[in-house]
């Protein structure tokens, strides 16, 4: 074992209404998820902006996801839908730019799903650690 | 005056890059001049210029300053300049090299800046004789010859291979160095090359172009000219000119926070930016009318004002070339304060 | 070569000058050279027969200057809108960004524009002459003794090699013969990178976007790009850069430009055409324009004014986010 392998860091945004819960429930249920995995609250997954996303990379996140309420279950009508579309061209983008396309990821969790948010962190924990570091949106200056 | 054969050029580069770090223009995959570090096997550009012009060198885009974290109440400072290495540009045209000259003017008076000094002392320039001067060619409108550059060393190319005059002490200690490798001879090609040239020059279509209407202490003359407005009437505000400009050299200080201390750092700014020079009364200059008065005033007339006559512009003709609507400064010269002919 | 002359638009702006329906005209005004052309406002006959120009050098699109002088000039603004010109036109349109009711828009056809770093290519630097001729551009320089014939085709931008419409979707007087929508080849260059694998596209845009001196020009001469106060100029927005600092900011840059715009770019291939490093700016918003293409419809920005962009829009049945990758990426 590598004495210094370095864990990855992954931001989740995750919405007030469902995926924050979901988290939560994950959290009273005992269910085990990765403590690297930071959560952001937002009011609702379409309030991510892709600047958001862009500024974790640099400050050293090595993998970013959004969770949102399913599509349909949105609390706000139709903000997972505007979110789903938005997503999808930026990933897609990164991707173009040649940034590991496993590093993003949306995922919709319900406020009742904590064993789907557990084993959706767990999922992108472990791919994202197998990219390693994230190197082609780094900020050198960030770096310790 | 001292001379290498084409064919021992590569062994030249080699030589310099021995005890420097030598950059020269070289082509890049689309066929535009840009400098890079000489390494094995580097082709040496044909082009008559660089896109970017080489203050980068002395005054980069952007530099980190300092660092700093707080702590309590007590602040650690760490001075993180990046202290550059020895190093040679290769291939300066006539006009670039002056631009030092006018970039010393600033940065090196009271108080002398000790980024800019520091890779002032370190660069050695090996300027080179231009012999295929172009359109958008206006140096000899403010006195720079371009068969006779200035520099370290002045070198000039021909079909037999390169020539090289030292100027200083640093251009000599950098020949003497370079003593295996070149010969001594006459100056017999360089004149010839140089006659040439000049006859070039003299029909390029800028050739005629007048600074007499500008200087020091024009001012009042030209601020309140008509002729601004229509001028800058379409000017995007983008910082294309100044940033391709081999002689502007207004910056920004800022800071940068990367969440364990902050980096202090300068960087390039540009007086045709909305947010140029923004002080917490606002901004002093509130239109692009202003914004590109300010620009070529100080060029030709604020700057002459305060540094013996000498112009900041040095004809080098790359706003000319890259400015997204084609205004610039022959175009400003030829307008403001009436037609030279009228 | 243009099929229209300058004349015939001197004679029409001046008309419309006299007879008092406009009170100013922007069109392309000569410069030093012959390629150098400036975009500027003419407001007597005289200024434009002294110096409005329109050739092989007319490529700068007038729509976003409407946004400012529109408020400006009193009277009405005659503006000559090449095909393309007119999509950017309507969908500044759509965005409300200026009074219809204050402009006179005259469509003008376009035979694509010449690209001058094109030209000097093929005929060498030091140019003093340029002359339209039927077989291409006859180019005099310093150091050539007769001119050098550059034949059209290889002097066309590439924006105007893939152009995508003759059709004039926006006028109110139209000069000269509609043209068609076109099938244009435009894609094939976002084809090619996406089936590099990701490696070579990071080395690829790694290079390009590293060249970045960010001048603005790309933001500051879109058409798509008329927020009053960009997030990047504004101080308190966080995200306020002046310099390609390190390995980051000019990718966040690029990326957010190029998103701010997606589903509302024309492809009117100014971005590419201004930048003074010379990145393939367009590459980025075609890019966009496929994906939406592809997964949400055939969609033109600027075709028709008042339809809404696909990136405020949505149906129930969008694609998942993770489903976009598939497009013969060589790692999937």
């Amino acid at each position: 074992m590598q004495v210094n392998e370095k864990k990855p860091l992954i931001v989740a945004f995750c919405c007030n209404w469902c995926s924050y819960a979901g988290a939560d429930l994950a959290g009273n249920n005992r269910l085990a998820y990765p403590a690297d995995v930071k959560i952001i609250r937002v009011p609702c997954s379409c309030r991510v902006n892709p600047m958001f996303i862009l500024r974790a990379f640099q400050r050293g996140a090595d993998g970013v996801i959004i969770c949102g309420c399913h599509p349909g279950d949105c609390h706000y009508t139709s903000g997972n839908y505007f979110t789903r579309r938005r997503m999808a061209m930026l990933f897609s983008m990164l991707d173009y730019l040649g940034i590991e396309k496993e590093r993003t990821r949306v995922e919709w969790v319900s406020a009742a799903e904590g064993a789907k948010f557990a084993a959706t962190m767990n999922d992108f924990a472990e791919k994202v650690a197998a990219l390693g570091e994230n190197k082609r949106l780094e900020d050198l200056r960030c770096k310790r | 005056m001292r001379k290498c054969t084409a064919a021992n050029l590569d062994k030249l580069f080699a030589a310099i890059a021995e005890n420097a770090a030598l950059y020269l223009p070289v082509d890049d995959e689309k066929g535009t001049a840009q400098y890079k570090k000489w390494a094995e096997g580097t082709v040496m550009s044909n082009a008559l210029n660089t896109a970017k012009s080489p203050k980068d060198f002395f005054f980069p885009q952007s530099e980190d300053l300092m660092k700093f974290k707080t702590q309590g109440k007590t602040i650690e400072l760490t001075d993180i300049r990046d202290e550059k290495e020895d190093f040679v540009v290769f291939g300066v045209r006539a006009c670039d090299v002056r631009s030092f000259d006018i970039l010393d003017r600033v940065f090196l008076v009271d108080p002398r800046d000790s980024y800019y000094a520091s890779r002032r002392e370190k660069g050695v320039i090996v300027s080179l004789a231009c012999s295929k001067p172009t359109e958008t060619c206006f140096c000899s409108a403010f006195g720079i010859d371009a068969t006779n550059p200035a520099g370290d060393v002045t070198a000039w190319k021909t079909e037999e291979g390169f020539f090289f005059k030292a100027n200083t002490e640093k251009g000599e200690k950098l020949m003497a160095s370079l003593e295996g490798l070149t010969e001594e001879c006459t100056e017999e090609a360089v004149e010839a090359q140089k006659a040439k040239t000049a006859a070039i020059l003299e029909k390029l279509p800028l050739a005629d172009l007048d600074t007499d209407k500008f200087g020091g202490g024009k001012t009042a003359e030209l601020f309140n000219d008509p002729a601004w407005a229509e001028l800058s009437r379409s000017c995007l505000g983008c910082g294309t000119c100044t940033f391709v400009c081999p002689t502007c050299q207004c910056y920004d200080i800022k800071d940068f926070n990367t969440g364990r201390e902050v980096i202090r750092y300068r960087c390039w700014d540009s007086c045709m930016y909305s947010e140029f020079t923004r002080m917490a009364h606002g901004n002093n200059r509130n239109s692009q009318l202003e914004r590109f008065r300010q620009r070529f005033m100080h060029k030709l007339v604020y700057y002459p004002e305060n540094n013996e006559g000498i112009f900041g512009c040095v004809g080098c003709g790359r706003c000319l070339a890259k400015c997204p609507i084609s205004m610039n400064i022959v175009k400003v010269m030829k307008t403001v304060g009436g037609k030279k002919d009228e | 070569m243009q099929k229209i002359t300058r004349e015939v638009l001197i004679e029409k702006a001046a008309s419309l000058l006299n007879e008092g329906v406009v009170s100013a005209v922007y069109g392309w005004k000569k410069g030093e050279f012959v390629y150098d052309v400036t975009p500027a406002l003419f407001t007597t006959t005289e200024e434009l027969e002294k110096e409005f120009v329109w050739g092989d050098f007319c490529g700068a699109n007038f729509s976003k200057y409407l946004v400012a002088s529109t408020r400006k000039i009193e009277g009405k603004i005659l503006v000559f809108l090449k095909p393309c010109d007119t999509y950017s036109f309507n969908q500044l349109l759509t965005e409300h960004r200026f009074d219809r009711e204050k402009v006179y828009a005259v469509g003008i056809p376009c035979e694509g524009m010449a690209d001058v770093s094109k030209v000097k290519a093929a005929a060498g630097e030091g140019i003093i002459a340029i002359e339209s001729t039927e077989e291409g551009l006859a180019v005099t320089t310093l150091y050539n003794d007769a001119p050098v014939v550059v034949p059209y085709a290889e002097a066309l931008a590439e924006r105007c090699i893939n152009c995508k419409s003759k059709k004039h979707v926006a006028y109110d007087e139209l000069i000269g013969e509609e043209g068609d929508v076109l099938e244009s080849g435009r894609f094939d260059q976002v084809a090619e990178l996406e089936a590099m694998t990701p490696d070579e596209r990071f080395a690829f845009w790694q290079n390009e976007l590293s060249k970045c001196i960010r001048c603005n020009a790309c933001r500051d001469v879109c058409p798509a790009c008329t927020c009053e106060k960009c997030v990047f100029n504004n101080p308190v927005s966080g995200a306020e850069t002046k310099a390609p600092m390190g390995t980051f900011e000019e990718k966040m840059f690029h990326i957010i430009r190029a998103f701010h715009v997606a589903g509302r770019c024309t492809d009117c291939g100014e971005c590419s055409r201004v930048c003074p490093q010379d990145i393939p700016l367009h590459l980025l918003n075609r890019k966009f324009i496929k994906d939406i293409n592809t997964h949400y419809g055939e969609y033109q920005a600027g075709a028709e004014v008042g339809s809404r962009a696909p990136l405020v829009n949505y149906t129930t049945e969008d694609v998942e986010p993770c489903d976009v990758f598939e497009r013969g990426d060589k790692n999937a």
